[in-house]
């Protein structure tokens, strides 16, 4: 039993990933057999406006990171506008660390569109985009066909199911770009120009794509919607906790014993996963690890016990994030792990900002030559005056995650940097983490 | 050098541009499709979609600079991608970049002499539960090892059938291109549902017993999520999970590693 969760919530909920294991799971006829398409009719008997408060209502809060009420996004959108309202769904899922959003489109593809549905009826939109990134070929075929065939069911399409409802679904494929997971960033996208984020306000809800009224969601947070609307806002507020309802996917990654996916009602702990997961690799032991993606503070042991839902993992300095818990055990070097993270930010900042864009580039020249043992320890200072200039200081979120990493390992690990100082390079080695390394240790001894 | 591209091709542009309200936002599909023609985004390829767009070549081609996907140089039959994000690089990903540079002879967003495969390190792929991972022309080839991945590449070059493991057989990296236009090749419908990583948690909840609460507790809906069928499913995915999670562990344990390896240089990796 959840130990932080309301009543008496089973450790795992699967809802999301309950027909993932079914035979050709991501068709219509499977997920017809679960009762797919069902909550359409709920809901157009319903009418848009309880649609919108069905979701306020169960406490649904974005699981693209940032946790914004779902259902008060949607309410932002001013029906007196005249444009054409849109909904986008972001599935660029492209935070390290994060993996959620491509299994559930690759084995359920329709639980998207059926949420995707739901959606655009509430914000009384008739054009929805899926914006996936370019790099999933698999997946985008399933999204692809699982959207051929809701049209060809009558899901899609003119006066769905007789209800005088009409809505038009265009999957889109992205081209290669971090930025883009950035919901004002993936508009600029959506419309055919480079990926760099726009000013707001105006926000999307009032000026977004074609500057009409948009709701941008995350994959997650859409297919969350159909449960909602066949089981009820009290079902899915239900589970979690007092600020923090329903379930989400947990994605363990790194060095534990069974890595994969873990839905679960939030405010579970990294302990009880770990468990479930059968333990941190054998022999070692967990040394650091991120609550939601690369972007968010790093933890470490001390933190097994925080709850993972917003308010907890808040408290304790970080963000709940995409729920990517990256796992990293002993032998790996910290400033090596977070030098690579930094290098990926200097490589996917689009360049809008200067704080960002040459922020990076520096963030990464002094990291580099401490993972050399080259620097000094002035040096620490250095980047935690960098990242001074560029955390609140950049255009979109991107430049703060940039600092997360080096600030939180830095304010944790502040000797393990001195000591590539003291070393005249990394103490680590490397070979000592990889997948492999323990098997041919453990067969050759 | 002439372009490949004819009026067929122009047509599917337009066919593209008209997806949208607003023709312009078909210009990351129309790139992809040039790619599919070209082998390449060409300066002919970004003349066509400037024209059916009735936008500058230079507006085209600022996007199209922008996006990782899009190449200059041709690419060869087989983009191969090696994850080197923090992650997969701890795992191993450091290490398989390096053999392949070294067996295959190329650096970084390089092609092998006989133009069949291209060799770049990638960011962060979405597939973590999976690391170290790889991807062939964008499908997934997960929990590899610097000798699985050497066997991939030799199998490519071979002409030998490659399949994804969590996908369809292999295309090559035009005809992926064609799909990312939004042309379908019919093979959705390709590989498993899921991977054992995706099936873990799925599979302990049904050993356990564990499930959401039922809707008839807290609503009046019917709890259409819970009855006899789901429960033989799940019993599958607890199979299918660990059968998976044991098939990975003997490729691992047969697997001898490298140890005189080290990881790539940064440098190096660039």
């Amino acid at each position: 039993m959840s130990s932080t969760a309301t009543g008496s919530t089973d450790t795992l909920t699967p809802v999301l990933t309950s027909g993932w294991a079914d035979e050709r799971s991501w068709t219509l006829d499977a997920y017809a057999r679960r009762g797919g398409y069902a909550a359409l009719d709920k809901a157009f008997a319903m009418g848009p406006d309880a649609v919108i408060e069905a979701v306020k209502d169960s406490g649904l809060r974005g699981r693209g990171g940032a946790g914004f009420p779902t259902g008060m996004k949607w309410s932002f959108i001013p029906q007196d506008n005249p444009n054409p309202k849109y909904l986008v769904v972001n599935a660029d899922e492209s935070e390290p660390g994060t993996c959620k959003d491509i299994p559930l489109m690759m084995a359920s593809p329709h639980t998207l569109v059926e949420g995707v549905i739901l959606s655009s009826f509430a914000i009384r939109a008739h054009t929805a985009f899926i914006y996936i990134r370019g790099e999933v070929l698999h997946v985008i075929r399933r999204v692809q066909a699982a959207v051929a065939a809701a049209y060809a069911a009558g899901h899609l399409g003119r006066d769905i199911h007789g209800s005088g409802y009409d809505l038009d679904v265009v999957v889109h494929a992205g081209a290669g770009a971090y930025i883009c997971g950035e919901e004002t960033a993936l508009l600029e996208g959506l419309e055919g120009r480079r990926g760099q984020p726009r000013l707001r306000p105006p926000f999307p809800a009032v000026a977004g794509l074609y500057a009409s009224p948009t709701v941008i969601n995350n994959v997650e947070s859409i297919s969350s919607v159909p449960s909602i609307i066949a089981n009820g806002a009290e079902w899915f507020s239900s589970m979690g906790t007092e600020k923090s309802k329903g379930f989400g996917i947990f994605s363990l990654s790194g060095h534990v014993q069974r890595p994969g996916q873990y839905e679960a009602p939030l405010g579970i702990t990294l302990r009880q996963l770990i468990d479930l997961a059968g333990g941190i690799r054998e022999g070692h032991e967990l040394k650091f690890w991120t609550p939601g993606g690369s972007s968010t503070p790093l933890l470490t042991a001390e933190h097994l016990d925080v709850p993972l839902d917003f308010e907890g993992v808040g408290a304790a300095g970080s963000m709940l994030g995409t729920r990517a818990l990256q796992l990293f055990d002993e032998t790996v070097c910290v400033v090596r792990a977070v030098l690579r993270w930094t290098e990926f930010y200097k490589h996917e900042s689009c360049g809008k900002c200067t704080p960002c864009r040459e922020g990076t580039w520096w963030l990464v020249q002094t990291l580099a030559r401490l993972e050399k043992g080259q620097g000094s320890e002035a040096d620490l200072d250095l980047l935690l005056d960098q990242c001074d200039n560029i955390l609140g200081r950049s255009f979109c979120a991107l430049g703060d995650g940039a600092t997360s990493p080096i600030s939180s390992s830095i304010k944790y690990f502040r000797e393990e940097y001195l000591a590539h100082l003291t070393h005249g390079g990394c103490p680590f080695d490397p070979a000592a983490s990889t997948a492999w390394s323990d098997r041919t240790v453990g067969a050759t001894a | 050098m002439g372009t490949k591209l004819n009026h067929e091709s122009l047509a599917e542009l337009r066919e593209i541009a008209a997806r949208y309200p607003q023709p312009r936002s078909g210009l990351l599909p129309m790139l992809h499709l040039v790619q599919s023609v070209e082998g390449r985004i060409t300066p002919e390829g970004i003349e066509a979609c400037a024209d059916v767009l009735g936008i500058s070549a230079a507006e085209v081609s600022g996007v199209a600079t922008f996006y990782t996907m899009y190449k200059r140089k041709p690419v060869g039959d087989y983009h191969v991608g090696v994850c080197t994000n923090t992650l997969c690089a701890v795992m191993g990903g450091d290490e398989i970049f390096a053999r392949l540079k070294d067996h295959l002879d190329v650096g970084n967003d390089e092609t092998t002499a006989d133009g069949k495969v291209t060799l770049e390190h990638l960011e962060c792929n979405a597939a973590c539960d999976y690391a170290p991972v790889m991807m062939v022309n964008w499908e997934f080839v997960d929990n590899q090892t610097p000798e699985s991945a050497v066997q991939l590449v030799d199998d490519l070059r071979a002409g030998n059938e490659v399949r994804s493991t969590r996908g369809p057989r292999i295309c090559t990296w035009r005809e992926a291109a064609r799909v990312l236009a939004g042309f379908p090749d019919g093979r959705a419908d390709e590989g498993p549902s899921a991977g054992p990583a995706s099936l873990v948690g799925l599979g302990i909840a049904t050993e356990r017993g564990w499930s959401a609460p039922d809707a008839d507790q807290t609503d009046q809906a019917d709890g259409s999520t819970d009855h006899p069928v789901a429960e033989e499913a799940h019993q599958e995915a607890a199979a299918t999970a660990d059968a998976g999670t044991k098939e990975a562990e003997a490729a691992v344990v047969e697997k001898e590693s490298p140890t005189t390896e080290t990881a790539a240089e940064k440098g190096d990796a660039r």
